[in-house]
This record gives structure tokens, sequence and C-alpha cells, in this order.
């Protein structure tokens, strides 16, 4: 397997991870939204409501970040990051 | 002043200008104490800032193409972040939003969830991989990686469809701020709005709506999050009120049991104004399906993916690694706005509903709270209303009335804050909707005229002439978006979700499988876009003329439907064509790289 081919195999895989923390907290949770929120979340809230307000939506935020550095490493492990700052 | 070039001076010069913003708000609380009218303060907050916009636009002239398409592509992230959420949040964000949870509750909130979770997608499958292409506009990914004019051709369809139907409404929007703070009559505040947008824009094109956004953002970022925390320290729900209104939602909880959600009569209902609403759902409980809250939570995200408006903003990053990281820096400034929406409306309806607080009205007598101010105010204003419909003398939940603008709107001013923090909000929403209109106007013009002008009708063209076309189409889009916001078709123009869905339907799988399916060729693409439009277009149609639709997708929801279609019609085409040839494979292996030139060279 080539270079390139390694590195698209590695991006694949980072991908489905973060798709698959992405469908969890986007999609998956709301499944059992009714249950949940019988529950207390953090600060004392309904924990499906703090879901929706905040916990979500915090998440999605850091979810990026980590895809971000993961993929850089992942562009640096193959020398594929680009010269020069950002 | 400044030493070094304008990239590198960015954090002093906004610096310098956030403190001379705020400056000005002490200035003006003070001419308040003074005796200055609500009116005049209102007129000076919309006034001052939109001359700030206007000298950026003009500062950031420009006669390059790379400037006026991409900005040069030097925006570093974290300002890109602030411009895109400035782009992103609209003016409907920051004046509705806060309303819809207030009345909606729980299904509302799927919104939230959706116009967030929508830039993990982004981030992960599609911005730094057309950042790496090097393309102008998102038509011409679609065109070079597909190629033929018909497959950009068609594109840029899907992206005018989507981006118009958004944009009347962002133009609607600052005709109705300008309106009010300026007191001039709607039809003539529409082009007041115009006006005030295409200054933005028209002379620097991508480059000035990028350090006019950032501004933007800075002004509804504080217009936003100050009375939210004023508000809550005055009420005394806690100095930091993401972390501390438990018991203000528990609360609201047991008042809902208490007083119980009564049915109106359709008689009764009648005479409430149009427009107005009564809190119908609870507060914090789980009030919709679990499909409901997911299919719709599903379309925001998939329809953020696909709107140009947002990609556009990451063609103006340095590198692919900034463009990821900018994405990051985009969703950051939009969750400060968007998670202290609920924070909003919870405080707003617990000052409202709650009779052991002073600003409570439930429990009052009617002409107790008839005889208020605020309420004689905004009554007028058409956001309130109450009606003794059982005749008991006492107002009661269900007759109390209000329109979901006048959460974010009327409530600094029950909770007793000065008036000048309703002519910073004025402000803020100005701003808001400003920057919005903005990057949908630039977007459907840089599409036409690069898409269409340059690369279908007269590819030979010099860049002076390509920019005068692009700015003539500018103007004409923005008189276009502006005649019809001018004719107050409600409801069509109320549908900024529209936008998402045929986004989605047109344009999600073409620009993802371009991406991440070598085998997806130009005739597949073709027919997703195509079909995926016209059948989401269709299913939208069939629902709104009394269709009962199937599996649970609504009107706003029709992009599943849509994109389900530009799915299966893509895959379906592509396998039946021969497979995309040997250059444009290697150009995809190309962008799936992130280092080396772009594969549309500087032109």
């Amino acid at each position: 397997m080539s270079k390139q081919e390694q590195h698209w195999e590695k991006s694949k895989g980072l991908l489905i991870m973060t798709l698959a923390i992405w469908f969890v907290f986007s999609i998956g949770i709301f499944l059992f939204g009714a249950e949940m929120n019988e529950v207390t979340g953090p600060f004392g809230y309904p924990l499906t409501y703090w879901f929706t307000c905040q916990g979500s939506l915090g998440i999605f935020v850091v979810l990026i970040f980590w895809f971000a550095n993961r993929q850089e490493k992942i562009d640096e492990e193959f020398g594929f990051s680009e010269r020069g700052d950002d | 002043m400044l030493k070094g070039n304008f990239i590198d001076n960015l954090p002093k010069v906004y610096g310098i200008y956030t403190g001379g913003f705020l400056g000005f708000i002490i200035i003006m609380s003070i001419a308040e104490q003074m005796g200055m009218t609500a009116k005049t303060i209102g007129i000076c907050f919309v006034a001052f800032t939109v001359a700030i916009y206007a000298i950026i636009g003009y500062l950031s002239r420009t006669a390059q193409a790379d400037a006026y398409y991409v900005a040069g592509r030097q925006v570093p992230t974290v300002f890109n972040g602030m411009a895109t959420a400035a782009d992103w949040m609209s003016g409907a964000s920051f004046v509705a939003m806060a309303g819809g949870i207030y009345f909606k509750g729980y299904g509302y909130m799927a919104l939230l969830v959706g116009w967030t979770g929508g830039y993990v997608l982004v981030a992960s499958l599609l911005a730094p991989y057309l950042r790496k292409f090097g393309c102008y506009t998102v038509p011409d990914f679609i065109g070079t990686r597909y190629g033929g004019n018909l497959s950009r051709f068609m594109a840029v369809v899907v992206l005018t469809v989507a981006s118009f139907t958004y944009v009347t409404a962002q133009i609607n929007a600052t005709g109705t701020i300008a309106s009010v703070a300026l007191d001039i009559p709607f039809q003539y505040a529409v082009y007041v709005g115009l006006i005030s947008i295409l200054l933005c824009s028209m002379l620097g094109g991508m480059r000035g709506v990028t350090w006019t956004q950032v501004a933007q953002y800075i002004v509804l970022i504080i217009a936003y999050l100050l009375p939210v925390f004023w508000i809550s320290n005055k009420m005394g729900a806690g100095f930091f009120p993401h972390f501390m209104l438990a018991d203000e939602v528990s609360r609201i909880a047991e008042l809902e049991a208490q007083f119980g959600f009564v049915k109106n009569s359709a008689e009764n209902l009648k005479e409430v104004p149009k427009g107005l609403a009564g809190i119908t759902k609870a507060h914090s409980a789980v009030n919709a399906t679990p499909w409901a809250f997911i299919s719709l939570a599903l379309a925001m995200m998939m329809g953020t993916a696909s709107l140009p408006h947002v990609m556009m903003r990451y063609f103006t990053t340095p590198s692919v690694k900034a463009a990821r990281k900018s994405v990051g820096w985009s969703l950051f400034f939009i969750f400060l706005l968007y998670s202290s929406a609920p924070m909003l409306a919870t405080l707003s309806k617990l000052s409202l509903i709650d009779p052991s607080l002073p600003t409570g009205i439930i429990g009052k007598s009617i002409t107790e709270v008839q005889a208020i101010d605020w309420y004689q105010n905004w009554n007028q204003a058409n956001l309130m209303f109450v009606s003794d419909f059982n005749g008991n003398g006492t107002l009661e939940l269900n007759e109390f009335f209000m329109g979901g603008k006048a959460v974010v709107l009327a409530t600094p001013e029950i909770a007793g804050l000065p008036y000048v923090i309703s002519g910073l909000v004025a402000a803020g929403g100005m701003a808001a909707a400003m920057s919005t209109a903005d990057g949908l106007i630039l977007a459907i013009a840089n599409a036409i005229s690069h898409d269409v002008y340059y690369k279908i009708i007269d590819p030979k063209a010099e860049t002076a002439k390509r920019l005068v076309v692009a700015r003539v189409l500018l103007v004409v889009i923005g008189f276009a978006g502006a005649t019809i916001a001018a004719l107050e078709i409600q409801g069509i123009l109320g549908s900024v979700i529209w936008a998402f869905d045929f986004a989605m339907s047109g344009l999600f799988f073409p620009l993802v499988l371009g991406v991440w399916w070598k085998r997806a060729n130009k005739e597949g693409a073709i027919a997703g876009m195509f079909l995926g439009l016209v059948s989401g277009a269709a299913y939208l149609i069939w629902v709104r003329t009394g269709g009962s639709g199937f599996l649970g997708i609504t009107q706003l929801t029709f992009g599943i439907f849509g994109s389900a279609v530009s799915l299966v019609s893509m895959v379906v085409v592509s396998l039946m064509t021969s497979e995309p040839n040997a250059a444009t494979q290697r150009m995809v292996d190309e962008v799936r790289v992130p280092s080396g030139r772009s594969i549309i060279g500087k032109q």
C-alpha cells in the first residue's frame, strides 16, 4: 500500500470515529429523550434538557477541535502537512 | 499608528474597536441619564454601527479577483470563526430563537442541536477538502470535480434557490429593525437596510464582507450576552446564568403543574392578534416524539453542511489545516449565543409567570396588568395581549399572549433595565441580519458571476470586467430580494428552514460523494442535484397543498426525502455510466492530501 493510501485509510478511520461520536450526541441520545429527562444532569438541569441547551452543543465544539488535532497528527505522520503556519 | 501589515494587527484593530463600542454604550447610558429620549438612543445605536460597517467596507475595496472572491485567502482561523458565526447567525436566530424555545420547548431545541451538529459534518466531510481544491465558489468545486457546464450550472441553480429563500427573510429583518429604530415606513426601511448591506460588500467583495462580519459579530454577541447576564443578576437568579438556572427551570415546571395548560376555545382565540401565542407547552419536559426531534435535527445538520454561504467562508483561510480549526472556532462563537438563548427564554418566562416575583403578571387582576407601562408599549407594538376569557377578572396562564420576538426585545424592559439596552439589542439584531444577508447575496452573485458568466459564457473576460459583472449582479440580486421582502409575503419569508432543506436536497450528496467516493461521475452528480431538488420541492408543494406526507416528514424536513432521492439517483446513475477518467481520479487523490498545490491554481 502506498503512503498516500495508508494516509487515506487512517483519515477514514478518524472520520468514522468522529461521525460515531457525532451520531451519539446528535441523534442517539434523543431516541431516549423522555427516559433520560427523568435523570438530573449537570448543574441540576433535567438531563435531556441540558443536552439540548448546552451538552450536545459543547460536545460538538470539543469534537471538532479534537478531530482537527488528530487529523493534523495523521498528516504529519505521513509527511503531508503543509509548510508554513496558519 | 500601526506597524506591519493589516493581518498582523488584527487583534489590536478589533481590540480597539471593541473598546470603542463599549465606550459608546457607556456614553449612551450617560446620555440617557441626562435625558436623551429612547428614540434618539435607538437611532444613534443603529446609525453609529452601520456607519462603522460602511467605513470598513470602503477601506476593504479591491480590484483583485483573489481578494474579491476569497479575501486573498489570508483570514486567520479565529477571525474567520467570528466572521462565520456572524454569517451564520441570522436576524431570525438573534430575534426569534429565544422566542421559539420559550413557546415550543423541546420540539424547537432540535434546531439548536441541528444548527450546531452540522458543523461536525462541515469540518470532517467537506471544508478542508474544498479548501484544498482551491475553488472560488461551491459550484466551482462541482463543475471542476465532475466536469461539464451542465453540472456547474445545476449547482448554481440549487445554490440560488436555497440562498434566495433565505436572503429575503434577512432583508425583511433589516427592514423591520430599521423601520422601528429610525421610525420610517417599512417599505422604505427595507431599502435603507439593503443599502447598508451593499455598503459592506460591494467594493470589497469577500474581503469587505469578512472584515465587516467580524465587526458585526462583536456587536451582536455583546448585544445578546449583556442583557442575559444583567437580567439574571437583577433577578437574583445567579451571576452566571448558564450554570445556575436549574432552580428556575424546576420552578417553571412547578408553576406549569399548578396552572395547568388550559385549552382555549377557537372562538376566544379569534380575539388574539395574529402572530401572538400563549404558553401551551412544557418548558423543560420532552414534548416531541424521538423521530420528530431527530428528523428535524438531521435535516438542519445536513442543510448546514450544504449551504454555500457558510462553506465559502472556509475558502478564505490560509491553509487546509487552518480551515479545519476555523470550523471549530466558528462553532465556538456560535455556541456562545446559542447556549444563552435557552437561558434568556427561562428568565423571560419565569419573570412573567411567577406570581411571587415583582414582574410576574399571572394571577394579577387584568386591569392591573393593562395599566403596566411596558405592557401598554408592547401591546401597542402588537407583541403582547391579555384577555379575560373566563371572566374572573384575574389573568390566567392561558389568557396571556406574546409574540416570539418579544422574548428578546421586551424582556430587558420588563426586568427594568435602562433603555440603552434596548438600543443595543436593536443594533445587535441589525448586525445579525446584515451579516447573514451580505454572505448570502455575495454567495449568489459570486456563483453567477464566476461560474455562469466567467466559466460558461465568457472564459476570456478580464479581471476588471469580471468584477464589474460581479458587482452589478450583487446590486441586482439585492434589489430583487428587497423588492420581494417589501411585498411582505409572510409564511414564505418566515421559512428560513426551507433554505436548509433545499440546500440539502440538491447539494449534500454531490458535495460529499465528490470527495469521498471516487466512482461518482458527472452523470450521477447531475441526476443527484436535479432529482434531489425537484423531488424535495415537489414534496413541499404536495404537503403545502394538503398532502398527508409519509414517514412523518413534514414541510420543515422535506430535505430528508429530497436528499434520499438525490443519494439513490446519484449512486444508481453513476454506476450505470462509465467511471470518471484517470485525470479526475487523480484529482480526487490530490484533494485528499492537505499538502501540495491546490487543484485550481491561482488564477
